[in-house]
Order: C-alpha cells, then sequence, then structure tokens
C-alpha cells in the first residue's frame, strides 16, 4: 500500500514538472531569462562596473613658467591616471570645471618659484569637484601621490633628502593589484541571479490563477506539497544553470581568482537560488494577477540586491538600523560568501553563518509559501 | 479628441488603482526606498573595525593611535601582540587594516630618521579598503605635518591647499541622495508602463480598444498620462524627503529640474511602452522591463563613473536616459546649475522619448493578431 502510495506521489510530482518543463521550453522566455540574460548582464557590467578612475581629465593652470614648475607639471602628464589639459587662467579652467570638461584643477601662482626658494610654504591650489565625494577623493588622492613624488625629486635636486617622519607602507590582501572588477564582478552574480530568481517564477502561479489552469489542477488529487515542488525544481534547476554560465564567466572571461573549494561554492549557491525562487514564489502567491506579481518583483528583487547587498555599499558602514534592514535582502549573504570564495578561500567562519542565514531564510520562504498557497477555491 | 483620451486616462488610473496591492506597491515601496536607500548609499566610512599591533614602547607609537580613537572613521576592536593574529582578524573580517609599528618605531622618529608604519589591509571589497587606506593617510600626513613644524622646524617647501567645490565636506551622501531620485522615478514609471499593454492584450482588451474610434496617438497620450502623473507625483515627493529629510542643499533652479524630470519621464514612459507593445504576454513583458532597468540603472553613473568604462560601453550609455537625468539632478542640486548648463542633457532624453514613443504607438495596430 505504501509503496504504491509513493510510487504515486513519485508520478504525480514528476507529471508536474514534465508539464512546467514543456512550458518553460515552449515560451523561449524563461530560457532566455536563466542563460542568455546573465551572460548579457554580466558581460556589459563586468566590463561596464569599475570604481578604478584612470585618465581624469585635470585642468592646469600655470601662472608663470619655470623649471620647478615644468619639472611638478611633468608628473602629471607622467601619470596614467591623468589626461591633463593646460588653461591659460584660473577663470577658464573654473568654467570648464563648471561644465564637467575637467573634473579638477591644479593651479600655480606666479609667485611659485619666488616663494620656494624661501623654502617657506609655496602654495598649490588645488580645486576638485565635489559633486560625486568619491572620485573627488580619489583624485585627491592622485594629485597628493604626484606633489609627494614631486617633494622627493626636489629634495634631491637640492641635494638633501626629505624626511617624511612616518612613511605608510601598505599591503593589500587578496587583491594586490586592486582591481575593482575582482570584487564587483562576484557581487554581480548574486544580484543578477537574484533578478533571475525572482523573474523566472514570480509569475507562474499568478499565471496559473489567471488562465484558470489552477482551478483544473486542484480538481486532481495533487497535493500542495506537489505543485510548490513542481514550480521549484525545473526553475530551481534552470537557476543553477544560469549561475554555472555565470561563474565560469567571471573566472575565464574576466579572470577574477577562484580561491575556494568547489564544493562550498556549489552548496551555497544551490542554497541562495532556494531563497531566489523562494522570494519569486512568494511574490506569485500572494499577488492575484500576473500584473501586480510583475510589479511587486520589478520593486522588491533589484533595488534592495543592488542597494543593500554589500555589493558597492559597505554594509559595515552604514547606520545601525539600516543595517539590521539588510538581513533581510538574501544577497547580502551571498556577496559576502562570493566576495570570500573567490578572492580568500575557505574561510569557514564566514561561509557557515552566512550558509546557516541562508538555510534559514529559504526554510521560512517555502512555510510562508505553503501557508500562502490557498488550495481551495473562495 | 480629449474626451477619449480623458476617459482612456480614467480608465488606465483605475485599472492600476483598484488593487489594493498594486495600490501599495505603487506609494509604499518608494517612501520606505528613499528613507533606507538614502542612508545606505555611501562610500564614507564609519565606524569601521581596525587592529592595532604595535610592538613599539615608545611614545610617538601612543600619540598616533590616539589620532586613530579619536576619529570617527575608524574604530579600534582589537589590539594584538603577534603576527599570527594578523590573518584571523582580517580573514573574518572583524577589520579592514591592521597598523603594525614595529619595536624602534618611536626610536627612529626620535632620531630625526623616518619610520615605517606597516598597514595591512582586507582588499575583499578593494574599494573600501582603498578609502580606509586615504583616510590612514590622511592622519599621517596631519601628523606627519605637525611634528615637522613642531620638532624639526623644517615644513616641506611646498603645501597642497585643496578645495572641493559644491561639496565642500565630501559627504558622499550629498552625491548619491539626488541621484535616489532618478532610481526611484523610473522604477515606478517602468511599473506603471511595462506591463500595462500586455495586460491588456494578454486579456484581449487591447483588440477591442484599437476597433474604437480612437486613434494610436491618442491611446499612446491615454496610456501616458498615468505614467507621467504618477511619476511627477513621487518624484515631486522624493524631492521633498531629499530636501527635507536629508537636507541636501537644492542650489539650483526648481524649474530646470523638473524640465529634467519630464523629459525624464517621457523617455521612460516611451521605453516602458514600447517593450509593453512588443510583449505578447505578461512575462515577456517582465523580462523585458528587467532588461531594460538593470543595465540602465548600472550603467547609468549611479554608483560608478560613465568615465571609468570602456569607450565601447560609454557610447552605449548614451541610449540610456537616467544617465542624462543624474546630471540634471545632481548639477541642481549641488552645483546650483540652470537651464544653460543643461541643454545638452534634456535635447537627448526628448529624443529619445519621441522615437520611443512612436515606435510604441506604430507597434499598436501591427501586432494585431
Amino acid at each position: 500500500m505504501a509503496n504504491r502510495d509513493t510510487g504515486k506521489n513519485r508520478m504525480r510530482l514528476s507529471g508536474l514538472i514534465k508539464k512546467e518543463a514543456y512550458q518553460i521550453i515552449r515560451d523561449p522566455s524563461a530560457i532566455g531569462i536563466a542563460f542568455l540574460l546573465p551572460v548579457i548582464l554580466l558581460l556589459i557590467f563586468g566590463y561596464g562596473v569599475s570604481l578604478d578612475a584612470e585618465h581624469v581629465p585635470v585642468g592646469l593652470v600655470i601662472e608663470k613658467q619655470g623649471p620647478e614648475v615644468s619639472q611638478f607639471i611633468s608628473g602629471f602628464y607622467r601619470s596614467e591616471y591623468f589626461d591633463p589639459k593646460i588653461f591659460p587662467s584660473i577663470q577658464e579652467a573654473e568654467r570648464a570645471l563648471m561644465h564637467r570638461e575637467v573634473v579638477g584643477i591644479v593651479w600655480t601662482r606666479s609667485n611659485f618659484a619666488r616663494t620656494l626658494l624661501n623654502t617657506s610654504d609655496a602654495p598649490i591650489g588645488v580645486i576638485v569637484n565635489g559633486v560625486d565625494a568619491n572620485q573627488a577623493r580619489i583624485i585627491e588622492g592622485y594629485i597628493m601621490g604626484v606633489w609627494i613624488n614631486w617633494l622627493h625629486q626636489y629634495a634631491r635636486s637640492k641635494g638633501v633628502a626629505l624626511q617624511v617622519p612616518v612613511n605608510v607602507k601598505y599591503r593589500i590582501w587578496f587583491n594586490s593589484a586592486v582591481r575593482s572588477r575582482n570584487f564587483l564582478v562576484p557581487g554581480l552574480i548574486a544580484v543578477i541571479m537574484t533578478l533571475i530568481g525572482g523573474m523566472l517564477t514570480s509569475m507562474v502561479v499568478a499565471r496559473e490563477w489567471e488562465r484558470g489552469t489552477m482551478e483544473a489542477l486542484l480538481v486532481t488529487p495533487v497535493r500542495k506539497r506537489e505543485i510548490i515542488l513542481g514550480k521549484t525544481i525545473p526553475y530551481f534547476v534552470l537557476g543553477m544553470g544560469g549561475m554555472a554560465i555565470s561563474v565560469a564567466m567571471a573566472i575565464w572571461v574576466f579572470n577574477v581568482p577562484f580561491r575556494g573549494s568547489f564544493w562550498a561554492l556549489s552548496l551555497s549557491s544551490g542554497l541562495f537560488m532556494l531563497t531566489a525562487i523562494g522570494l519569486g514564489l512568494i511574490i506569485s502567491v500572494t499577488a492575484e494577477s500576473q500584473f501586480v506579481a510583475g510589479q511587486i518583483a520589478i520593486v522588491i528583487t533589484f533595488l534592495p540586491a543592488f542597494m543593500l547587498s554589500g555589493f558597492v555599499f559597505d554594509i559595515g558602514s552604514m547606520p545601525g538600523p539600516i543595517q539590521a534592514v539588510t538581513h533581510l535582502v538574501s544577497a547580502r549573504y551571498f556577496v559576502s560568501i562570493l566576495q570570500t570564495l573567490f578572492l580568500c578561500g575557505d574561510i569557514w567562519p564566514i561561509f557557515i553563518i552566512n550558509c546557516l542565514w541562508l538555510a534559514g531564510m529559504a526554510l521560512f520562504f517555502f512555510v510562508v509559501i505553503r501557508k500562502k498557497f490557498k488550495k481551495r477555491l473562495q | 479628441m480629449f474626451k477619449r483620451i480623458l476617459a482612456l486616462t480614467i480608465k488606465e488610473f483605475i485599472a492600476i488603482l483598484k488593487n489594493r496591492k498594486s495600490r501599495m506597491v505603487l506609494i509604499l515601496p518608494p517612501v520606505a526606498q528613499i528613507i533606507v536607500f538614502g542612508y545606505a548609499a555611501t562610500f564614507d566610512l564609519n565606524h569601521v573595525g581596525i587592529g592595532i599591533y604595535n610592538e613599539d614602547t615608545g611614545i610617538v607609537s601612543r600619540d598616533i593611535i590616539a589620532r586613530f580613537k579619536g576619529s570617527k572613521t575608524f574604530k579600534i576592536v582589537k589590539y594584538i601582540s603577534d603576527d599570527t593574529q594578523v590573518a584571523p582578524l582580517i580573514n573574518l573580517q572583524k577589520a579592514i587594516a591592521v597598523l603594525h609599528f614595529h619595536r624602534n618605531f618611536s626610536k627612529e622618529i626620535n632620531t630625526g630618521r623616518s619610520a615605517d608604519l606597516q598597514v595591512i589591509l582586507d582588499g575583499r571589497n578593494s574599494n573600501t579598503a582603498l578609502i580606509a587606506l586615504n583616510y590612514i593617510q590622511t592622519i599621517i600626513a596631519d601628523f606627519n605635518r605637525q611634528w615637522s613644524i613642531e620638532k624639526q622646524d623644517m615644513p616641506p617647501p611646498a603645501q597642497l591647499k585643496v578645495r572641493s567645490w559644491f561639496n565642500r565636506m565630501l559627504d558622499s551622501h550629498w552625491f548619491f541622495i539626488p541621484g535616489i531620485v532618478a532610481l526611484l522615478t523610473i522604477v515606478v514609471t517602468l511599473e506603471v508602463t511595462a506591463l500595462s499593454v500586455a495586460k491588456e492584450r494578454e486579456a484581449g482588451t487591447f483588440d477591442q480598444l484599437l476597433v474604437t474610434p480612437m486613434t494610436p496617438f491618442e491611446i499612446l497620450v491615454g496610456k501616458s498620462l498615468p505614467g507621467m502623473i504618477i511619476g511627477t507625483l513621487e518624484g515631486t515627493f522624493i524631492i521633498l524627503v531629499t530636501v527635507f529629510w536629508f537636507d541636501i542643499p537644492l542650489r539650483g533652479n526648481l524649474l530646470a529640474l523638473y524640465v529634467g524630470l519630464f523629459t525624464f519621464l517621457l523617455s521612460a514612459i516611451g521605453i516602458g511602452l514600447m517593450i509593453s507593445s512588443i510583449s505578447v504576454t505578461q512575462q515577456q513583458g517582465l523580462m523585458g522591463a528587467f532588461m531594460f532597468l538593470v543595465p540602465a540603472v548600472v550603467l547609468s553613473g549611479f554608483a560608478t563613473p560613465i568615465a571609468n568604462m570602456p569607450v565601447l560601453v560609454q557610447k552605449l550609455t548614451l541610449l540610456n536616459p537616467m544617465r542624462y537625468f543624474l546630471i540634471i539632478v545632481r548639477s541642481v542640486f549641488l552645483q546650483g546649475a540652470s537651464f544653460g548648463l543643461l541643454w545638452s542633457q534634456y535635447v537627448p532624453m526628448a529624443v529619445i522619448g519621441i522615437i520611443s514613443l512612436a515606435i510604441a504607438g506604430s507597434l499598436f495596430r501591427k501586432r494585431l493578431y
């Protein structure tokens, strides 16, 4: 008896999966979402998203030429960070700054060489466009680098060594070349997979209600659990396929080093995919129509994953209550796992804590789905 | 004609607002998100953990550590006493950086030599690492300057006098929060438009609409107006929160900002309706909305500058209306810009809007099958 029952159960479940699979194959948009979308998005973003400023247009104003000034200025031409442009007067340089043609101005006045010889503080004026505060700070740092180099050079030419009390010697672990792509690409995988999970499943239950096929399904002996599993498994497989493609691209197209183990990656990816699909299914069972489901999906999948996952904005610097809110975003845990697995290796405490959060969220999501799923007509 | 457009607009509003969930999705998330994202979006470090590994017993290292203790940027999470403790502190992300003062640190400085301060940084998020390094170097540079003046009486021959325009304290909230105006407006607009035609096609009511005396142009206007009105209202609300809750200075011409908002909405609605009329099912409409929304946000200059992108991708962003509107909001808010500086931003958005609306309108009839 019991054996026949499980046999029937399995048959019912595999029937549902088969039906969903046919639907996926016949409307190619799902396959497009799962396989094509990650490739396209990762290509555009992997190449497009970078925080490494190079060839920054900077305006130089030189009121009086001289050997000291040209020695200082040549530093800007040698540096790959700058794309210098000479302006005859500070007014014209300021206008260019207003029009966003340059993002910074370096200004040496006519009395520069004279005050320099008296070794009193010869001022070098620097103006940066502070609208993008982060870039402004980076550019300030670059300009400071040129200035310090020149100070050493100048001191040497005078036959003395420049004495700086404390020299900062730094090493950046895990990403010594400081390529921002190395941390942005793993983060992008988490953001893209959140979207894909949501897009794949947010409409699948609402669609059946709207078309009336759910009612047909309800008169069969099929169980709630089986319907949910039948909706989960095919999309899980699709999503994991997209995930595999994304990881392969990160490693072989973008040359992000992968220092962790593949089984840790697979386990955490699977857990994360469950939360992404779970979120989509929650949207689908709570919304009565595809229209509302689509609206909810647009609002709650992408932006929270983009803003609150730690993919670009450091969670540790957010105010306490906002940090608490980020715990509701499953991408947050996966970003942390991916950045660590890719750049650092298997760091077990980080891996286990984040996996536990993911597992807890997945469990919670599926409990909610089961509760909210109506196997009844009102 | 106006009567017909008005009737369709009212019908569209009812379709959007009659469902309680649909209403809530339009109103609640933008309100919650402007607040949450407003606080979340910053590159400024705030009490991030650092570790101190001090082998020096002198007074100079203590002076420097006190400067780190007094800074709002850092929080000293642990003092360690040997090499093996560095890796766990960094690996487990307890500290973004470890500062190592070697045994003769104070002695070398006191005898007039240079001493090295070793800094080890967690490069997993290399941007945060660089920002932290920048802050560390600023603190050390301050120390160096003061030390040279007090002890050596020999300041460097030239000084940089740095000023930053438009955002004197370089508070990155000032950069991101006006950007959120663009971010949330585009999301709301797509919500309203991207599924609106696809939904009617699926239900068959769009065919009925096409056999009425309404011209495609009238349908287009009727379908666009709700997005325009809702987008303007929500955009205004977000601008108010930006100014009055977050205290971001609004220095420029308000009219210039609203002309920007209008052209931005026009282009976003055009693209939304275009997506919607290409799609046969709502699932495809949703996919289309994401296919546009995600690249539009990521490649807009919202978080990472367009200037850092490869030239080809930079060219691609010329098709992105959000790119232009971001420049407008930020210029008007921080730079005090008015029309003169912004024409080059209005025109491309208006062109994108008109072309995409025309395509959407022409697809209304052709898609009848």
